[in-house]
């Protein structure tokens, strides 16, 4: 078994007392903890602290995790040698928990129907654990649903009440229209329950990969058009990709830079075919990066013919100022 | 590898969930649930039904309400107010997106 220092976690001498350990806690919950952070590693952080300051904030789990000394983190160790003799009626397995497990075992072995120290029973049902979990997926698998491997390890009790980590392998079927931000629920496949208790639900929580093209915002999506001069000003038609395959597109003479021409119903589907979201090409003005002796002859020429100033407004703010 | 599929299911303002779903899906208890909807923190369908009924979206509020409680111990009005701020975060997040959407990309 792995050791880790609780105590190192939470930034605390191992004297430290109750409410420091409160403290220490509090102050990292709210740098950390997912609903408030937005630093991708803060899940992450946040499972540590909260999984030290569960076994140090009880007095009981404390005390038998500072019976187990101090080692480095993440260096194997072996409980003491009574340990095991003394907790194993109490749900503890140690050969393949992990320290987490086997605190929370702790807790769990006196409920959850394994013999407490005095005889006492405890029979009630104890749902399972409820989990969530992020799935990553394309704007491609968004646009026509997906079938998601599964590969999860999930603390589960055993008929004995024993917590063991059990692998789960399987495959979800995202249904197409699921975007950013859009949760999905699994009933069933979170933990196990105990004594007859429901089993546990799995949350997903859907994130879209970025893709080059595309820009995504509910179920509409964006993409940069970019226009030769030219095409602007005179019109043109343009073949525009969209997740549904290309699609021939009439720019009107005199479009402008940043101005949003509309496909209807070609941006992600909705759920229960409540139709689409729409496609956005936003129209950007591209100039060549080098231009020919002769193209550079013709835009001289066009600039001595036109009468077009694009700045006019200028001049007439500055009119109406005096 | 495992042949087992299974399909997830939808979690959205569409979809209409009874009180006793919401409990069983949340893993709140009805005490739970009735202290939320008592401080604002989550609104039936109807509130003035004799049988209370949410949107499927409400599970994430009460899962997060859940997490929010256990994590940093709050009152019941403090975690509303959480609640509130939560929700507020997401609605601004959504238009932040929507507005980086519009922008080309050679500006993000």
């Amino acid at each position: 078994m792995k050791y880790k220092d609780y105590y190192k976690t939470l930034g605390l001498e191992r004297n430290a007392d109750a409410d420091a350990i409160k403290k220490a806690y509090r102050k990292l919950a709210r740098k950390y903890h997912p609903d408030v952070s937005k630093d991708p590693a803060g899940e992450e952080k946040f499972k540590d602290v909260a999984e030290a300051y569960e076994t140090l904030k009880n007095a009981d789990k404390r005390a038998a995790y500072d019976q187990l000394g101090s080692h480095q983190s993440g260096q194997d160790f072996r409980p003491p040698p009574d340990w095991e003799k003394r907790y194993a009626d109490n749900g503890f397995a140690f050969d393949d928990a992990d320290l987490a497990d086997l605190f929370a075992g702790l807790a769990g072995g006196r409920q959850r129907g394994g013999q407490a120290g005095g005889g006492q029973r405890f029979d009630v049902p104890i749902p399972g654990q409820d989990f969530e979990v992020s799935a990553q997926i394309s704007l491609e698998d968004a646009y026509r649903g997906t079938l998601l491997d599964l590969n999860l390890s999930i603390p589960e009790y055993d008929e004995n009440g024993r917590l063991r980590r059990v692998p789960r392998e399987f495959k979800a079927r995202i249904p197409k229209g699921a975007t950013d931000g859009q949760r999905l629920r699994l009933p069933g496949k979170g933990g196990k329950g105990f004594n007859g208790g429901r089993d546990g639900d799995l949350y997903l929580d859907i994130a879209l990969n970025p893709h080059p093209l595309y820009r995504v915002s509910g179920h509409d999506l964006y993409l940069d058009l970019p226009l030769a001069p030219w095409e602007a000003a005179l019109g043109t038609r343009v073949e525009v990709p969209t997740l549904g395959g290309n699609v021939r597109l009439k720019i009107p003479p005199g479009t402008v830079a940043g101005q949003k021409l509309r496909l209807t119903g070609r941006g992600l589907p909705k759920p229960r075919a409540e139709g689409a979201g729409d496609f956005f090409a936003i129209v950007q003005i591209a100039v060549p990066a080098t231009l020919s002796e002769r193209e550079q002859a013709l835009f001289k020429e066009l600039a001595d013919v036109s009468t077009f100033d694009p700045r006019g407004h200028f001049k007439q703010e500055a009119k109406n100022d005096k | 590898m495992t042949n087992e599929r299974m399909d997830a299911l939808w979690l959205d303002a569409h979809h209409e969930i009874s009180f006793t779903q919401l409990a069983e899906s949340s893993g709140a208890s009805a005490d739970e649930l009735r202290e939320l909807v008592e401080h604002g923190a989550l609104t039936p369908t109807d509130p003035r039904s004799t049988e209370w009924t949410f949107t499927g979206n409400c599970v994430v509020t009460v899962r997060t309400a859940r997490r929010l409680r256990s994590d940093f111990d709050l009152d019941p009005h403090a975690l509303a107010l959480a609640l509130a701020f939560v929700s507020r975060i997401g609605a601004l997040e959504a238009e932040l997106r929507e507005l980086r959407a519009q922008l080309p990309r050679r500006l993000l």
